[in-house]
């Protein structure tokens, strides 16, 4: 428990201090900004469009965060040789899957959160005021971390696999697919084969449903998201994620170091 | 109880894109350090010996066969627990800094954060990374590096150390620190068991050698024993013979080599080094020196090499070294 | 040591069950979730429709990928909607438009479009003017597609009962090489007969026959059902209204015609139910009818 505990930290502190996360940051933040200016310009929808565009930055810069970090992960560990220091070590190989996935959650999280903050700043500046209504967004981050949480798990699983520029590649594609499953699943039906039928829908509930998670143009709209769409998305991401872990633990365990 | 045991070794690598061959890196290694033992593993590059040690670390599984250390089953992770690893071209992470990073290391192995900070301080105290243990470990140079691997090695105070080739990349200075370094451990009554190719450093560190070739144990034994096989010849420096000496010396059957003004013979036997010696004084020749030529380390591998290899191989290679 | 080779069989068979155990969990999750968003699949009510110009540049290349992914989701979007009884449509439109902006040639989108914008809700988005907008880029990007002229005399006549254009539409469209021969006799039928049950039928009957999937199928079929069940009911009025001029009172039941010889046997509507007379004397539909109709009010 502290072993993992220990490389959560350590992890943490080594991608935190990476160059290329503090620049995508500020991309962030600039582009929550200029959001302020795309409002003045339109009549009526400032509001919506800071909403909107503010918060797909942080979707979509925590997504380049969350792959570039996913490929330091494992993958780069072992084509940079660092993993032998630690596994030369007495660390069980599974605590070094957990901690690395922890180390790298949590410095994700930390981003959204800086992230989140200019957001809110933002909004303070373009309302003079905050209201309960203005909570809803943090549904919709909530929601954004849940999708990083998965797209990690995703990273750190083809790590394990594949060189660090396949892991990303691999990560990448996995959540473009997974945002049209329900599409994939429908072309299934129309064909009238039970065949092709039955495969996609077995891809349908197999690869991750990053679709169920997009609810930023609801909050735009200041539609509110039910609790029990926050306790089940909750529920899918860990379920996921315990999957994807697993898996890797289970391949991480096999893996020769040469 | 011997620090390591390893039984029957043995490990095979698939090779080929499609239809996988095994590839045997490593064959049915029996080998024991003992403990408090410097033990120098031996060979060219490709050999087996960092095959050998990452099998002992578990970075590797092999294909057949066990290692015990300190006479336990070498799966226990618990065990690393008392031991030290250097790797070969050791890395770090790019934004820690070295005394981060030594606290990093120690607290994997439970100790408590206060004899942490007290054994990195000493220990970048020992390798001399003293000045620059706050510095992010990207700046480095590969002499810093290689010392921070030292380091970590040593953060738990470990009764036997591996290390993978510790010289590599160091200059001559470095290298002098590392073999003091390894000095001082077996001072300290701990074992070291580490791999090179560079045959000097290992004659003046080691204890005991085994030869790798090609995955095979060829050779195996202490440096006194292997150094002392026997003096192979002596060689003597005359200084300017007059002719005659020489002939008399070539119907000895003494083989002779002209450099100038003198002459330098080898010479195999003890009783024609009298032979040599008696007929130079007869003839009032000055006698510049008698060196006992000693069989090197390098004579003995180059021995055991060519001895291990199948005659199949040897064709080969001769093969290749027409090609040039 | 066992427990160290222990541990490691240990951690393989975790994780096998987790990852097992893991995947079959995420079916009744997933399934949750889809209740939860509502709909077949969950399709945002997107903010910012773009163009299809600019989306199909975003694609590079793979317009006609994007083409039918736009159109799967606006068949689903409609289908989910109706499904629900919901009675906004407003994004089939605009999904329609980016879909054929996307891929000018996916006739079917036009086709499918014609139709259902035109229906009156629930059935349809309500929207004939959407419709007759969306057949005239289809015609100008296809003009070799005659049964375009086709959907475009069905939007005019069946919700504008604009029976003069319908009919020009039918008889340029029977002028199109290729144009079928029904065409023209359409176009003289509106001409003759426009708003006739006997020519709302044939006119159904054609696209009937000719849908090019489910959905287009059954919404014909069940048009096609109403105007027979009109047809049907019509003349059943007519012959309670001779009945009661020659019995000298209205029949309380189809029992009584049959009774009395005027019927060989009960009639029953194309869903199967019988007639009933109504309340006010003339026939109506029995409660479990699953005839609808209001769709041709």
């Amino acid at each position: 428990m502290a072993r993992i505990w220990s490389i959560t930290w350590h992890t943490f502190k080594e991608a935190a201090r990476d160059r290329v996360l503090y620049n995508l940051i500020v991309f962030a933040l600039l582009m929550i900004g200029a959001s302020i200016l795309f409002g003045q310009i339109s009549v009526g929808i400032e509001g919506i469009i800071l909403v909107d565009l503010g918060l797909s930055s942080i979707a979509v810069f925590g997504l380049l965060m969350a792959i570039l970090i996913g490929i330091g992960l494992v993958s780069k560990e072992i084509e940079r040789r660092t993993i032998f220091n630690l596994l030369s070590k007495p660390v069980h190989r599974f605590e070094f899957i957990l901690g690395k996935y922890f180390g790298l959650l949590v410095t994700l999280a930390v981003n959204t959160g800086v992230m989140a903050a200019g957001f809110y700043l933002a909004l303070f500046y373009q309302k003079r005021s905050l209201g309960p209504e203005d909570l809803l967004p943090l549904g919709a981050i909530y929601f954004i971390l849940l999708q990083f949480a998965l797209v990690v798990a995703w990273a750190l699983f083809f790590s394990c696999l594949s060189t660090p520029v396949l892991s990303a590649v691999f990560t990448f594609s996995i959540y473009v697919a997974g945002h049209f499953l329900s599409d994939l699943r429908f072309f299934g039906q129309e064909t009238h084969s039970r065949l092709v039928s039955g495969v996609t829908t077995l891809l349908y509930y197999l690869l991750p449903n990053f679709a169920d998670f997009d609810v930023i143009t609801r909050t735009a709209h200041g539609d509110k998201i039910s609790g029990l769409l926050f306790t089940a998305n909750s529920l899918y991401a860990l379920l996921y994620v315990t999957v994807l872990i697993s898996a890797a633990v289970l391949v991480f365990e096999e893996k020769e170091f040469r | 109880m011997p620090a390591i045991e390893t039984i029957d070794l043995t490990k095979d690598y698939a090779v080929g894109f499609w239809r996988k061959r095994p590839k045997r890196v490593l064959e049915h290694l029996n080998l024991e350090v003992a403990a408090g033992e410097v033990f120098g593993l031996l060979g060219p590059n490709g050999a087996g010996k960092s095959t050998t040690l990452k099998l002992i670390l578990r970075l590797i599984f092999p294909t057949s066969g066990a290692v015990r250390i300190f006479g336990s089953d070498w799966r226990d992770v618990s065990l690393r627990a008392r031991i030290g690893f250097l790797p070969e071209n050791p890395s770090f992470y790019d934004n820690l800094s070295a005394e981060e990073f030594l606290n990093y290391a120690g607290s994997l192995f439970r100790l408590a954060a206060a004899e942490r900070r007290r054994r990195a301080g000493k220990l970048l105290e020992q390798v001399g990374l003293a000045e620059v243990g706050d510095i992010p470990v990207r700046r480095y140079s590969k002499g810093m590096v290689q010392r921070l691997g030292l380091a970590q090695a040593l953060i738990n105070d470990p009764e036997l150390v591996i290390l993978d080739e510790p010289m590599s990349g160091l200059d001559p200075l470095g290298r002098r620190e590392v073999r003091d370094l390894i000095l001082d451990l077996k001072a300290q009554k701990r074992t070291v068991l580490f791999s090179t190719h560079i045959l000097s450093d290992a004659e003046t560190l080691c204890d005991r050698v085994a030869i790798l070739h090609r995955g095979r144990l060829q050779g195996l034994g202490e440096i006194g024993e292997i150094l002392a096989v026997g003096v192979a010849s002596t060689e003597i420096v005359l200084e300017a013979p007059p002719p005659g000496v020489l002939d008399s010396l070539a119907l000895a059957g003494v083989p002779a080599v002209r450099t100038g003004e003198r002459v330098r013979l080898s010479v195999q036997d003890e009783v024609e080094v009298e032979r040599v010696l008696e007929i130079a004084v007869r003839e009032k020749v000055k006698v510049v020196s008698i060196t006992p030529v000693r069989m090197t380390l390098e004579d003995y591998f180059m021995e055991k090499v060519e001895k291990g290899q199948p005659v199949r191989e040897k064709f080969d290679r001769q093969a290749l070294s027409r090609k040039g | 040591m066992p427990a160290a080779r222990e541990l490691k069989r240990f951690t393989r068979l975790a994780s096998g069950v987790l990852v097992v155990a893991g995947l079959a969990a995420l079916v009744p999750v997933q399934n949750r979730i889809d209740a939860e968003n509502g709909m077949y699949g969950p399709i945002a009510d997107v903010l910012y429709m773009p163009s299809g110009g600019l989306l199909g540049r975003l694609s590079l290349g793979n317009e006609g990928l994007l083409s039918a992914i736009y159109w799967t989701r606006a068949v689903q979007y409609f289908g989910s909607r109706s499904l629900a009884k919901q009675a906004r449509f407003e994004l089939l439109a605009p999904l329609l438009r980016i879909t054929t902006e996307l891929d000018p040639h996916l006739l079917i989108a036009y086709r499918f479009g014609a139709i259902f914008l035109t229906e009156k809700p629930p059935e349809g988005a309500g929207q004939p003017e959407a419709a007759l907008d969306l057949i005239r880029h289809g015609i100008v990007n296809n003009p070799d597609y005659w049964r375009f002229w086709q959907d475009l005399g069905f939007i005019y006549y069946w919700n504008l009962k604009d029976y003069r254009r319908a009919a020009q539409a039918y008889l340029i469209g029977s002028r199109q090489p290729g144009g079928l021969f029904f065409m023209k006799a359409m176009a003289a039928k509106i001409l003759a007969q426009g708003g006739d049950p006997a020519t709302s039928y044939e006119i159904w009957m054609q696209l009937y026959r000719q849908a090019e999937n489910e959905q287009l199928r059954r919404n014909a079929e069940i048009h096609l059902t109403a105007i027979q069940a009109t047809i049907a009911m019509k003349q059943l009025n007519d012959l309670l209204g001779r009945f009661q001029e020659a019995s000298g009172h209205p029949a309380k039941s189809f029992e009584e015609l049959v009774a009395a010889g005027w019927l060989r046997g009960l009639p029953f509507d194309p869903s199967g139910v019988p007639y009933r007379i109504g309340a006010d004397g003339k026939v109506a539909l029995g409660p479990k009818s699953k005839v609808l109709l209001y769709l041709l009010e």
